[in-house]
């Protein structure tokens, strides 16, 4: 009855492969980290899940009074809140995902210092549970739109592209932040600043069109940018811009694939020094 | 067949620096990288400033299909280190382990735990983070859940649970799992004593299974008990392996911290509390245990204590007795040796210095620690006496051959419980009554 796992432990220097086999192994964790952090993140809250909502819809206020009536801001077709909506939800997930992951293994020291389980596990579980609110959040959308009676297009089909390319991002970002925040803490303090100045550098508020022509492909560097441009061609039918959202597309793949890099080759020394 | 456990060389050295490196801000980083060529255009490697620390040097043994063994040791002995290599939380430095089955390590009871989850939550999602499949867990529910006896809470957020319901559960869930081989740390040490008892009922089960066990314990009651094979670390190395009862011995021998003395001799001239109306006669004493192996450290429950003491008698006479009194810790007498009991007492003349030996087969008093009043009696008044004379632990041991601890009341006697069938007058008794 003897299995026949085995296993040889040796020290491990430089870059690491990714073992799927592990991660195969480990799969049923993983939805369980998930569904904890869903479980418990609006725990003893009145409100519940509605925050997931109330935090898009707030802003989408705020952002159509102050940049859209004030300021005179004009959206890329739809009308301005759907627009503001559809760019805050995208601009949402990421923020929090990456704050959240780029943390997680600090907030889960106990995990990382005392069982074993392919570590990436917990930055990409802190994303997953955010991908549920992204879903409440669309489907708000969805209900502003009946209200503003904005027709939705095929286009739709394209989203789940986009919303890999918001998750690949995000995971790419929290990998390195959070193996960062390991042994610097600055990380905890530097992430939360640049994300509140990241919003400004993607069109969240400002359709492309009010950036200088050489930039129009050159924000694609910012992956987000792409993302929220693509999100906004899926759901409300905006203009498409292919070489931007393409290469938006390109850099979030790569960042995640350059994050799980970077994460596997630091991890060995996690429980070292947390 | 290959053992289930290979362990090669396996070695492990922090860098006392790395703690500093630890702390480390970006803006140092950013520094002591700038710096960096300067120093190796220096010619100084930048290596040079850690302070090197191997918390495990060069450790070698193998473990058989089945075998239970123990790892003893004090405390930086090395124990933890090896588990965190074996449970793959921490690389060697160098070395290697080979590890040939379904393993599962149990650090810590409860990893994982969220408090805002419910009971069964925490099984669930405790379950996964050890390794277990959903369906195992499942299967298993029910008997966690009794087990832990937390039936009525178990939807219930832990936070609300009390301590004891808290690692009763976490330990539950943690004794259902069922690798092949299982490493543990000394996971026992919590929950009340009832529950540590059940506990450790449910490791002797365990290891009954035919299951390999690595067990890390401070508790050598339990390692005698629940384990064939002991290995001793000592600073980083394997200094011991054989029997389980041969590695405690040993451990207790030589590897044991500032248990009572360590010297088996005590010079009673050092000595402060002492009246001494006719001069300081009370000389030494030596300590001695089975097998009249000095006694360096702690005295197991039931040991022989052989104690020797060296003192002069000015005059010649044959009217001297030595008297020994065992305090506890709250100063209550718990016994009495003196000479005087000694039926075969030679009463002849003597003079000058004598050696007098007192032997006691078995010492059974409880875990604790002792001091002794000594006395020396020359013609029924007392000569010599010194108050806390020596110092004597009696440490945890298997005494009753069960793994369990005798803790309470003052000594230890052998006994033995049987059940017998009911009388079947009984029921009469209590009518009549």
């Amino acid at each position: 009855m003897k299995s026949h796992f085995e296993l040889t432990i040796q020290p491990r220097k430089g870059w690491q492969p990714i073992d799927f086999k592990e991660v195969y192994l480990y799969r049923e964790l993983l939805a369980f980290l998930v569904w904890r952090d869903i479980k418990i993140r609006y725990r003893q809250t009145v409100l519940g899940g509605l925050w997931a909502l109330l935090q898009p819809l707030i802003a989408m206020f705020i952002f159509t009074f102050i940049f859209h009536r004030l300021a005179g801001m004009e959206s890329d077709g739809a009308p301005y809140p759907l627009f503001a909506f559809s760019g805050v939800a995208a601009w949402t997930f990421f923020s929090a995902s990456v704050s959240q992951s780029s943390n997680s293994l600090i907030s889960n020291q106990q995990l990382v210092s005392k069982v074993y389980f392919p570590r990436f596990f917990i930055p990409l579980g802190a994303i997953g549970a955010f991908l549920m609110d992204l879903v409440l959040s669309l489907l708000m959308l969805g209900v502003l739109m009946i209200y503003y009676r904005w027709p939705l297009t095929w286009n739709i089909l394209e989203l789940p592209l986009f919303i890999l390319g918001a998750f690949f991002a995000s995971a790419g970002a929290g990998l390195i932040l959070s193996a960062l925040n390991v042994s610097y803490r600055d990380v905890k303090y530097a992430v939360p600043f640049l994300l509140q100045m990241g919003i400004f550098a993607t069109p969240v508020i400002y359709p492309m069109r009010y950036l200088p022509a050489k930039w129009q492909v050159a924000a694609g560097l910012n992956p987000m940018a792409g993302v929220v441009v693509g999100f906004r061609h899926a759901l409300l039918g905006s203009p498409a811009s292919w070489p931007l959202m393409g290469l938006s597309l390109l850099v979030s793949l790569l960042l995640f694939v350059a994050g799980l890099l970077v994460f596997r080759r630091m991890e060995t020394v996690f429980a070292d020094v947390i | 067949m290959a053992p289930m456990i290979e362990v090669r060389n396996l070695t492990k050295e922090y860098r006392i620096g790395q703690q500093q490196h630890h702390s480390e801000t970006l803006r140092e980083m950013i520094l002591r990288m700038a710096k960096a060529p300067l120093n190796a255009f220096n010619g100084k490697a930048a290596a040079e400033t850690f302070h090197h620390f191997r918390a495990l040097n060069d450790v070698s043994f193998d473990v058989g299909e089945g075998e239970v063994i123990g790892i003893v040791g004090t405390n930086g002995a090395g124990k933890s280190t090896l588990l965190k290599i074996l449970a793959r939380i921490t690389d060697p430095t160098s070395g290697s382990v080979k590890i040939r089955g379904r393993m599962a390590s149990l650090l810590e009871v409860g990893t994982g735990f969220h408090p805002e989850l419910t009971g069964r939550e925490n099984i669930y999602l405790n379950g996964a983070t050890l390794g277990m499949r959903r369906a195992e867990i499942s299967a298993n529910f029910d008997e966690i859940v009794s087990f832990a006896e937390v039936e009525q809470f178990i939807d219930t957020p832990v936070k609300r649970y009390s301590s004891g319901m808290y690692v009763r559960l976490a330990f539950a869930v943690a004794a259902h799992l069922n690798p092949e081989i299982l490493v543990v740390d000394e996971v026992l040490a919590v929950g009340d004593m009832a529950f540590q008892r059940k506990c450790l009922g449910k490791m002797k089960e365990v290891s009954h299974g035919g299951r390999t066990v690595l067990f890390v314990s401070h508790n050598m009651a339990a390692v005698e008990n629940l384990c064939q094979r002991g290995i001793v670390l000592k600073k980083g190395e394997k200094v011991f392996d054989g029997s389980s009862k041969d590695a405690v011995q040993y451990y207790l021998n030589n590897a044991a911290g500032n248990v009572g003395q360590s010297e088996h001799v005590i010079d009673l001239d050092l000595a402060t509390n002492r009246k001494s109306p006719l001069g300081k006669l009370l000389q030494k004493v030596e300590l001695f245990t089975d097998d009249d192996r000095p006694l360096h450290e702690g005295l197991p429950i039931g040991a022989r204590l052989k104690i020797k003491l060296h003192f002069d008698l000015p005059r010649p006479t044959e009217s001297f007795n030595i008297g020994i009194g065992f305090n506890n810790i709250f100063g209550q007498r718990v016994f009495t040796a003196h000479s005087c009991f000694e039926p075969d007492r030679s009463l002849e003349s003597k003079s000058g210095r004598q050696v007098f030996v007192c032997d006691i087969p078995s010492l059974t008093l409880v875990p604790g620690a002792y001091s002794t009043f000594l006395w020396l009696d020359i013609s029924n008044a007392k000569a010599d006496s010194i108050e806390e004379a020596i110092r004597i632990t009696v440490i945890e041991s298997d005494f009753y051959g069960t793994g369990k601890v005798p803790w309470n009341g003052t000594f230890v006697l052998p006994h033995r419980w049987h059940l017998e069938r009911a009388d079947v007058d009984s029921p009469k008794l209590i009518e009549r009554a």
